[in-house]
């Protein structure tokens, strides 16, 4: 069973979070509408609501990660579950026996959804197919394959700040395409609301062989890439991900990659600058664009709570069967 | 349609109970709240009716539901507004109908969680029996009762219309 088969059930809801890939337009922006209602919950006195109350998350790092792992947290205790944070070392090479015996531990502890990173592409994956039918897997970012809920927090501070017609932006994903996750998914969900021109800036060696057939324009020279954009979304360089002379050097990608002042005015005027974080400031970015008035990167932190509020919730709501509603 | 089912000479008669409501019990600068989305349709027309200062506000109680678990996610919610200051605030809410309860037990834990109210009163249009919860309104519109697989419904917004669906 592919991806999109296994996160979806009989009804076309969702039952995981794997993949952007194969989601439906309406869904996604089912995903975008709900976040929208849960970004209120922070004005409320009492932060939090309901829905979630007497569940366990369980959220899986396999991999280090402050930002994802605090957002998933805080959206998980918005909405009243209970968390428990593990973070496991990347261990041996009996990994898959290893990860199903981490498992089956957990799930003796009644634990209702796992969120998952794992540095292995197709991790959230595996663990989908072999948890109970109650439990609900949320992918938080697996090897070089997807960052589902990074790439919806993306699409939902796109919406926030241009509205919701993705056909008329043009967007460049600038950077080290080639281990990045982030890309992957961002291009799936931008193809999925019919973004006017997707395109993806960086040096040859950076960029993945089948990016062509991903739907999106190449561009080896930032200059051109990123002219009459109207959002750049940068990406981290990966660099505990490289193996190899990829880059000459950071300081060479700067000079050739670099999000300065000068380039962002080829830009349109009121592009918007986005970043996963954390970054790499002086290797992507200047400091001047990172804090700057074009830049929404701490917009993101925050948005990345409400959006994974609506995931968390959406999937947890599916488990059951349908009957009748209340008055 | 019977006539004891038209709107707005029910929504004259909820008018004239809250004004006395509110110099009985001296509810000073009262706040009205509607429940999405029938309620938020009455509450409109009250507000207007009794000029109240304070904005209208609007509950949505899809993240308070009793049921989550058992029905899921409504993907149409619409975020909560309350354009004021709930810390000793009186609060008026409205709701199109009151049955089990559960909806307006649902919208006081959310309006709790935005402060604490000096006081709630209840408004609904229509109130038929099939309690599950120790709650009445303190004012009605119309009372109905209304057997098991009956149901009453408020269409709208415009015009606002109830219609009694009865089992084939």
């Amino acid at each position: 069973m592919n991806h999109a088969e296994l996160q979806m059930d009989a009804q076309g809801r969702l039952r995981h979070f794997l993949t952007i890939e194969g989601l439906s337009r309406q869904l996604v922006t089912d995903i975008l509408d709900t976040a929208e209602s849960f970004s209120g919950v922070t004005e409320q006195t009492v932060k939090k609501v309901p829905l979630l109350r007497g569940k366990t998350i369980v959220n899986l790092f396999f991999e280090a990660s402050t930002r994802t792992r605090t957002t998933f947290e805080l959206a998980a205790k918005r909405l009243s579950a209970d968390v428990l944070n593990m973070n496991i070392g990347a261990s041996s090479a009996t990994k898959g026996e290893t990860l199903l015996d981490t498992l089956r531990n957990l799930e003796a502890m009644h634990v209702d959804m796992f969120v998952v990173r794992h540095a292995e592409s197709g991790a959230a994956h595996f663990i989908a197919q072999h948890v109970a039918p109650h439990v609900s897997v949320i992918n938080g970012g697996d090897g070089r394959h997807a960052h589902p809920t990074q790439a919806m927090l993306d699409m939902f501070t796109i919406r926030r700040v241009k509205g919701p017609d993705f056909g008329r932006l043009r967007i460049a994903i600038v950077g080290d395409l080639l281990h990045s996750r982030v890309a992957r998914s961002q291009i799936h969900a931008l193809n999925i609301l019919n973004a006017g021109e997707v395109r993806v800036v960086a040096p040859r060696t950076l960029i993945p062989a089948d990016a062509a057939s991903l739907g999106v324009h190449v561009y080896n020279n930032f200059e051109e890439g990123i002219r009459d954009v109207d959002v750049i979304m940068m990406l981290r360089l990966q660099r505990e991900r490289m193996q190899g002379a990829l880059l000459p050097s950071e300081h060479e990608y700067f000079r050739l990659f670099g999000l300065t002042e000068k380039r962002l005015a080829l830009a349109k005027p009121d592009v918007t600058v986005m970043h996963p974080g954390p970054i790499n400031r002086g290797v992507e970015m200047d400091s001047q664009v990172a804090d700057g008035p074009h830049s929404v990167i701490l917009a993101q932190v925050t948005h990345g709570i409400a959006v994974r509020m609506a995931v968390m919730s959406m999937a947890m709501g599916q488990k059951a069967q349908s009957g009748e509603g209340n008055a | 349609m019977d006539k004891n089912n038209d709107v707005d000479t029910l929504l004259d008669a909820m008018a004239a109970q809250l004004r006395t409501l509110i110099s009985e019990r001296k509810l000073t600068e009262p706040a009205m709240v509607g429940i999405h989305t029938g309620g938020v349709w009455v509450a409109e027309r009250l507000h207007k009716k009794l000029g109240l200062d304070v904005p209208l506000g609007s509950l949505d109680i899809s993240f308070y539901r009793d049921d989550f678990t058992r029905i899921g996610m409504n993907p149409q919610v619409r975020p909560s507004q309350l354009p004021f200051d709930i810390d000793n605030r009186h609060i008026i809410l409205v709701d199109d109908v009151l049955h089990t309860g559960r909806t307006i037990r649902a919208a006081l834990n959310e309006l709790f969680d935005y402060g604490r109210p000096a006081s709630i009163q209840l408004a609904v249009l229509v109130d038929r029996c099939g309690r599950e919860l120790p709650i009445e309104a303190n004012v009605v519109g119309r009372k109905m009762d209304l057997g098991n697989g009956e149901h009453v419904k408020l269409t709208g917004p415009e015009p606002l219309t109830l219609e009694l669906q009865t089992p084939a």
